[in-house]
Order: structure tokens, then C-alpha cells, then sequence
């Protein structure tokens, strides 16, 4: 009888370092699968050399939460098997296939925890490929991790918590913030308030954030409408509407985001079930308030499967693992698993109010021009978009990507999916929850041509040295 | 909700043969249904390698084979996109001294035909098409090419809709009766048809159709794995093909290098399958070993789809054996799309006229009539 093989985790940040710790914990020794060359995720990202900086400069008020997980995860190595910048390509039946330095290596496990997590959410406004426009999340990385600015005067849009903060960091970092754009109204703030109570520390440095933006010089607008990038080369300028009338800011930056969108290709090849979420506005992988999904052994974490933030990712990644400990017949902590729940429901309570505090701008995607690109990878406008639905009758997404080429570039739909989805809607006249959702194929990131696989680096390694 | 169509012919299956037949049937002045059980081109049709090919066929093929070729620079004007199709030509590689030898014998047994085959040796593989792996020769058809399957697809039954086809999409069919004078049709979502004749077009489902009319045919499932680039600057003008398997590649005009020459795998639900990380693996090796080019390249997507293969790789086009007005096209074997545009056509004959004017006797689905009590299939 051979032995049961490792559970696998993907993704080393907070979600999957709870998750790795409650295994280990247990006596397991699980494999962790991440694309960056050290743990924390994007929201706890270290750089790649040290630059000198502290946790308080790189983090801000979340750096105790940064280095208590950074300092566990380091507690792990010798017991786990960690794959660091290892891009996991392919998933099927307990294997994986893992791409790291132009070789492929083959992962066998049993039990899966996801815990992917998120990228930046965009619709396509004019100009949003220009040199120079960043997503949010870009914007905070380039700070975080390598201390770089986007520009020397930048100027931060869409909509979000992270709209706030990354402002904020940028301001806080010396770089002239001309002006934050939230598209969404002044008056959806006053939600806020319901948040008060339900995560008092959050909601009060959230404030404080806008308040001291202001107090520096940064202005804020919002209901912001009809926003244009402006440049040749590169970011010259923004337009956009607010109140009154139109204005013009030069600026030479621009971050742009409107909330996060889930990652959740591997949910997909792993078999996972999807189902329209309205508060995400997407086609998630369904889980339960433990992080199990459809697929037996496979366990949901973080934003992999819902957006609620690095709070909720610790949370979750340690209830899922107690889940599989549970599944697995191994000894877990029960009341423990009820806690995190009970924590994790707060969070998502949390949630429904910065929803309607920093609302999706849906209907931007009413407007987008016929010669804005949709899909830059393909180099598709949404015009091409649009004539295709037309001509070929088209009702479902992945028939639009068939004909169209939208989302079948580098990036997969990654970037494009969500305002090829809100497009195909409305120019059917459809609910978005009925367009369908781009299906995943491997390789869910490029890999290159030249990859060897481990059987033949290890023959290589067999070869008599000369 | 009920719906009921009373149509001259109810075709099902919304693939290229289906649609082409619809649509050449629109334009004999019938009025058609095309039935698909989920999007009209979505299966092997659009999912497929896109090679445009007559080279390699076997010499039966050849006469459906050359009425297509007319077709396909006609696209344009046919369903109002020309489906990105462009003879590049298709160059067939040989790996040693055997297949070359295979080539060569090939090119007689069809020198009738007028495929303007040209034998190629090794130097000319170089400096003409750019080609250095490792291989001794080649077999080239000038007038062959490739084309954007997804195109030309879901333009063919775009195009039915246009002239007048009832396109049902999503829409199964639950059950075939004959009547004294056709078909009645069940189908899902409340729709019933009657239809004088039915066409069977149902790809690697159709196997179940021939089933219920008492001809069981013995159609396997498979499952092409297919790897594409991101966009490269040109280097490969020809569709390739390999001698004895293992690879096949075009680069398309925005400069994706496509290459397949693996079986992909079923998933659970065997409608849906997914290339397998050793066949890609090993599709890029053996690209890489053909083309320098694509020493840097980075695979951004895979694909497969589900095709309805026979066993001697041949499909099956003709009337049934045991049913009037039914009429069977299916099982191409992975080798559909450059031919189905002829099958339309022929399907439409059939249809109107009882006969075609192409020969295709040799795909008539009574060759796998069993005499044995064992039910084994001889082809």
C-alpha cells in the first residue's frame, strides 16, 4: 500500500499560509505552489531584494499582520515542500504540472486548497492602454515591492477601498497625488456608516485616508463620468465629468481599478461548479461557509472564490485546511472551524457595505466607445465586439470569444472577460448572469515552448560529467 | 412554451456539414430546419487544426474532396466572410527515406486527380519554406491551404440563418418517428417538427441517430490536442503536415504558430475534453525541433475539441439503408473541414434529386452491415 500523497496549496499569501500552517499543524506536510519568489501574496508582497525599507514603510497600518505572516511562513520551510516561482499550468486527477525555470515538474497530491486570489477588475475607458496607466493593484506593487512610483504626478481612478489606499500610500511616499476620480457618488459613502460598527478600526482609517488626501493637496470628485486618457506616446492628461461640468488634470500616471475580480481558472480545471454572484457581479466557483467546493478534496480560500479581502483570506485558508483535516479523518479543532466562521461571516457583512460605499460602475460599460479596445491582447475594439454579436447572433461568451478572438491572448480574459460579459449583455438585451463565462483551458498562464520536463532533467543529471 | 415547424427537412447537427447543406438546400428554395444541441459550430467544426487539405486524402476522398477545393476561395461571397482562408499550400514532411518513399507512391496513386502534387528533397525544404529539422523531404500541394475554422463555422450557419434556415440552438432532439410522409421530430424546449426528410449530421453524436434506425456504426470519439502561440513574425508561409503523424502546424496572419499532433482526453462529461500536459509537452518538443523560431515562444492556449472517428477513416455520407428520406453525414475521422463544404452540396442533391453527382459510394453506411454474429464492424 503506498502512502497517501501530499495535500497541494496554491498561493502563499494570507489565505494560503493559514492554510499551510493548520496542516502542517496536523502533522501533514503539504506542497505550496506560488508564483512569486517569496510568500505574502500581492497584499503582503516582499520585494525582491531587500531595499532597506521596514515592514512599517513597505506595509503601512497592516504591517504587524505582514510580518506575523511572513515570520510564520518562514517557520514552515523545512516542513513543508515549497515551489516558489512556480507558475501551476495544468490540473487534473491529483496531478499538477508546475513550470519553474524552463522545466516542467509533476506534482502528485491528494486535497487541493486554492487560494489564487485576485487581480485587478477594469472596464476599457479611452486611453486605458496608453504607457503610463497602471491597475490599482500595479500601482500598489510597484510601490510595495519595489519602491517605484508610476509618475511624478498621478492621478488614481475607478472605484474601491484600494481607490483610497493606494492614494494615500502614494501621497504618503512623496509622490504628488493630483486627484483621486471615485465614480462613485459622494452620497454612497454615507453607507460607511452601517460599516461603523461591524469593523470600527477599518472604516475609521478609511476615513482618515480621505481626510488627510485632502488635507495634502490631493482633491477627491465623485459620481465621476465619462472619463478619458489623453496622450500620444504615453499619459499626458485625464478627462472625465464630475458635478458641474468636464476638467482636464495633466498628470503623467494614472492607476486605475474598479474592485477586484477573483482568480479562478484553476477552481475550473479542477471541475469546480461556477454560479452567478451579484455582489462580485461575476461567475464564481461555489463553496460553503467552509471553503468546500463541488469537487470532493478540492477547498476554496481567499478571494480565489469571492472577494472579501486579506482578513477574510487568513480566515478562510485555515478553515479550509480544518476542512480537509476533517475530510481526511484527521484529528481538527472544531471550535476552532466555528470561530472562523463566525469571523468570516462578520467580514462578509463588512462586505455588503463597502459594496454600496465603492459600488461597481456597471453601467460604464453602457458607453464604451466602438473604437475603444476591448481586448488588448487581440487587439479587439468594442466595436468589432459588437458586430460580431450581431452578426453571428451570438448569446454566450464563449461563442463570442470563438468568433471574435476576445479573451483568447496572452491574458486568457483575465483582463478583458468582465467588459466582454457586461458588452455581450447589453447588446442582447440580457441579464449578465445569463452570458455564460469564459471556460478555462490550460495553460491558464503562457509557458514557453522550451520547457523540458523533470524526467529529462533528471536523465541530464544521469550524463557522465566530462 | 410549444413550438411547431413543419419543414421540407429537418437537419441535426449545426456543424459545417449541416449548415453547408442548409444552406445550399436554402438556396434550392426549401425550407429547412437546423437543429443543434448547442451552438451551431462550437463542436469539431470550429474546434478543429483549420488545415484546408486534399494532399494525403485517400483517393475516394478525392472527387467530394476537389468540389470543396472550387468552393472554399468562394467564401467571401458565400456566407460574407472569407473565414481567413489562404492557400499557402500544404507541404507534407518526410522523416526518413521510407516516408519519403510513401510520399513519392502516394503521388502516383492519385496523379489523376490533378492535385499538382511536387515532390520536394531536402535542400529545396530549406530554401523555399525555411524548414531545418530534421527531415529528408517533402510532398508539396500548391493549391491547398488553412483557414480560421471558428469562422467558418459558425459563418456557414450564420449564413443559413440569413437565407432562411429555422436555427434551433440548444435545442436536442429527444426523438425521430417516421409518418406516412416523412418525420415527426421531438426536440427540446417544447419543440416538435414534421419534416419530410431528415439529415444526420450530428458529428460524433450521430452515432446515436443511425443507432434508433437500426444501423449501428462503429464511431469512436476522438479528441484532438492543439497548442497556439502568441503572435510570432512570419516564418512558416505552408500548412505542414507530418508523414506518419506526430505533428502539424500553420502560422496564421496575425502570426499565432498553431501546432497540434496529440490526443487530447475526455472529462467526465465526454462532450468535453482537455489537452493533456504530455501530449502538449510534447507537440512543443517536436515543433521546437522543426522550427528555430520557436526556441523563445510561449504557449498562450490550448484547445480540443470532440470529433466522431471511423475505423477505416472514412465518413459516412449517403442515404440510410433501412429508413426513407433519412440521410446520413458524419464520422470524418478528423479530416472534416476541408471537405464538408462539398458534402453540403451533395447532401442538397441527395435530397432534391435522390442521386449525387459526386461519387460516394464508398461512404455508404450499409459497409458496416455485419454478416457475423460477433457484431464486429469490417470496413
Amino acid at each position: 500500500m503506498s502512502e497517501r500523497a501530499q495535500p497541494l496549496i496554491v498561493g502563499a499569501g494570507p489565505a494560503g499560509i493559514r492554510a499551510a500552517m493548520a496542516l502542517v499543524a496536523a502533522g501533514l506536510l503539504p506542497v505550496v505552489v506560488d508564483e512569486a519568489p517569496h510568500c505574502g501574496g500581492q497584499i503582503y508582497r516582499q520585494p525582491p531584494v531587500d531595499d532597506g525599507r521596514d515592514a512599517r514603510a513597505r506595509y503601512g497600518s497592516e504591517a504587524a499582520k505582514a510580518s506575523r505572516l511572513h515570520r510564520d511562513f518562514a517557520a514552515l520551510t523545512e516542513r513543508i515542500d515549497y515551489r516558489p516561482q512556480s507558475l501551476l499550468w495544468n490540473l487534473r486527477d491529483g496531478v499538477a504540472d508546475l513550470a519553474r525555470d524552463g522545466v516542467n515538474h509533476r506534482v502528485s497530491f491528494d486535497g487541493l486548497i486554492l487560494a489564487t486570489g485576485a487581480t485587478d477588475r477594469v472596464l476599457p475607458i479611452p486611453g486605458w492602454t496608453l504607457p503610463g496607466v497602471f491597475t490599482l493593484g500595479g500601482a500598489q506593487i510597484a510601490l510595495k515591492a519595489q519602491g517605484c512610483a508610476i509618475g511624478s504626478r498621478v492621478v488614481f481612478v475607478g472605484s474601491g477601498p484600494l481607490l483610497y489606499l493606494v492614494a494615500w500610500q502614494y501621497q504618503q511616499a512623496g509622490v504628488t497625488v493630483a486627484a483621486v476620480l471615485d465614480s462613485a457618488p459622494l452620497a454612497a459613502k454615507f453607507n460607511l456608516v452601517r460599516g461603523l460598527p461591524l469593523a470600527p478600526p477599518i472604516v475609521l482609517r478609511g476615513m482618515r485616508m480621505a481626510a488627510e488626501l485632502r488635507l495634502r493637496g490631493t482633491a477627491i470628485h465623485f459620481g465621476v463620468e465619462s472619463v478619458r486618457i489623453e496622450g500620444t506616446t504615453r499619459v499626458e492628461a485625464v478627462v472625465f465629468q464630475s458635478g458641474r461640468g468636464g476638467r482636464r488634470l495633466a498628470c503623467d500616471g494614472i492607476g486605475y481599478g474598479l474592485n477586484l475580480r477573483s482568480e479562478t481558472q484553476l477552481a475550473d480545471l479542477a471541475g469546480c461548479a461556477f454560479r452567478y454572484d451579484p455582489r462580485d457581479r461575476a461567475q464564481l466557483p461555489v463553496r460553503d461557509s467552509s471553503g468546500r467546493s463541488s469537487i470532493p478534496g478540492v477547498y476554496l480560500a481567499g478571494d480565489s472564490a469571492r472577494i472579501a479581502g486579506a482578513d477574510a483570506a487568513e480566515c478562510g485558508g485555515e478553515r479550509a485546511a480544518l476542512a480537509l483535516l476533517e475530510d481526511r479523518g484527521l484529528p481538527h479543532d472544531r471550535a476552532q472551524a466555528i470561530a472562523l466562521e463566525a469571523e468570516l461571516r462578520k467580514v462578509d457583512r463588512l462586505r455588503d457595505v463597502l459594496e454600496a460605499a465603492f459600488p461597481y460602475p456597471s453601467h460604464w460599460a453602457d458607453d464604451i466607445a466602438d473604437d475603444t479596445l476591448l481586448c488588448r491582447c487581440e487587439e479587439i475594439s468594442a466595436g468589432e465586439a459588437r458586430q460580431a454579436i450581431k452578426d453571428f447572433s451570438l448569446t454566450e461568451l464563449n461563442r463570442l470569444k470563438a468568433v471574435s478572438r476576445v479573451g483568447m491572448g496572452r491574458c486568457q480574459g483575465r483582463v478583458c472577460g468582465t467588459a466582454a460579459a457586461e458588452l455581450l449583455a447589453r447588446e442582447t438585451k440580457r441579464d449578465i448572469a445569463s452570458v455564460g463565462r469564459l471556460r478555462a483551458q490550460p495553460p491558464i498562464k503562457p509557458i514557453a515552448f522550451s520547457m523540458l520536463s523533470d524526467d529529462e532533467t533528471s536523465e541530464r543529471q544521469h550524463e557522465p560529467a566530462h | 412554451m410549444s413550438r411547431r415547424i413543419d419543414t421540407d427537412v429537418a437537419v441535426i447537427g449545426g456543424g459545417l456539414v449541416g449548415s453547408s447543406a442548409a444552406l445550399a438546400l436554402r438556396g434550392m428554395g426549401l425550407s429547412v430546419a437546423l437543429l443543434d444541441k448547442g451552438f451551431c459550430g462550437a463542436q469539431a467544426s470550429g474546434v478543429n487544426y483549420g488545415g484546408v487539405r486534399r494532399q494525403a486524402r485517400p483517393p475516394e476522398q478525392l472527387p467530394l474532396s476537389q468540389r470543396a477545393h472550387a468552393i472554399w476561395p468562394r467564401l467571401k461571397a458565400l456566407i460574407g466572410s472569407d473565414g481567413e482562408f489562404l492557400r499557402s499550400g500544404h507541404l507534407k514532411l518526410a522523416r526518413d527515406e521510407a516516408d519519403m518513399a510513401s510520399l513519392e507512391a502516394y503521388a502516383i496513386s492519385v496523379s489523376s486527380f490533378g492535385l499538382d502534387l511536387e515532390l520536394v528533397g531536402h535542400n529545396q525544404l530549406r530554401e523555399r519554406f525555411g524548414i531545418n529539422g530534421d527531415v529528408v523531404g517533402g510532398s508539396f500541394c500548391p493549391g491547398d491551404g488553412h483557414a480560421n475554422p471558428r469562422l467558418v463555422a459558425t459563418g456557414f450557419a450564420a449564413a443559413a440563418r440569413r437565407a432562411g434556415a429555422e436555427v434551433l440552438e440548444n435545442t436536442p432532439v429527444t426523438g425521430i418517428a417516421r409518418t406516412s410522409d416523412g418525420f415527426a421530430i421531438e426536440a427540446a424546449g417544447g419543440v416538435t417538427l414534421t419534416a419530410r426528410t431528415v439529415i444526420n449530421s450530428a458529428g460524433a453524436w450521430a452515432d446515436q441517430f443511425a443507432r434508433d434506425v437500426g444501423e449501428p456504426v462503429p464511431l469512436i470519439r476522438t479528441y484532438p490536442s492543439m497548442v497556439v502561440t502568441e503572435p510570432l513574425a512570419p516564418f512558416l508561409g505552408v500548412n505542414i503536415g507530418m508523414e506518419g503523424g506526430g505533428i502539424y502546424a500553420r502560422q496564421v496572419a496575425r502570426g499565432n504558430f498553431i501546432v497540434g499532433g496529440a490526443r487530447a482526453t475526455a472529462l467526465d462529461d465526454p462532450d468535453f475534453s482537455r489537452p493533456g500536459s504530455d501530449g502538449v509537452l510534447g507537440i512543443m518538443r517536436r515543433a521546437s525541433g522543426l522550427f528555430a523560431e520557436l526556441r523563445h515562444a510561449h504557449a498562450i492556449r490550448f484547445w480540443s475539441g470532440t470529433e466522431g472517428t471511423m475505423p477505416d477513416r472514412n465518413p459516412v455520407i449517403g442515404p440510410s439503408s433501412t429508413t426513407p428520406g433519412l440521410v446520413h453525414a458524419f464520422g470524418f475521422s478528423g479530416a472534416g473541414f476541408q471537405i464538408s463544404l462539398g458534402v453540403g452540396e451533395v447532401l442538397a442533391e441527395l435530397v432534391r434529386d435522390g442521386r449525387s453527382s459526386t461519387p460516394i459510394d464508398a461512404f455508404a453506411i450499409d459497409r458496416f452491415k455485419t454478416t457475423s454474429h460477433d457484431g464486429d464492424a469490417r470496413p
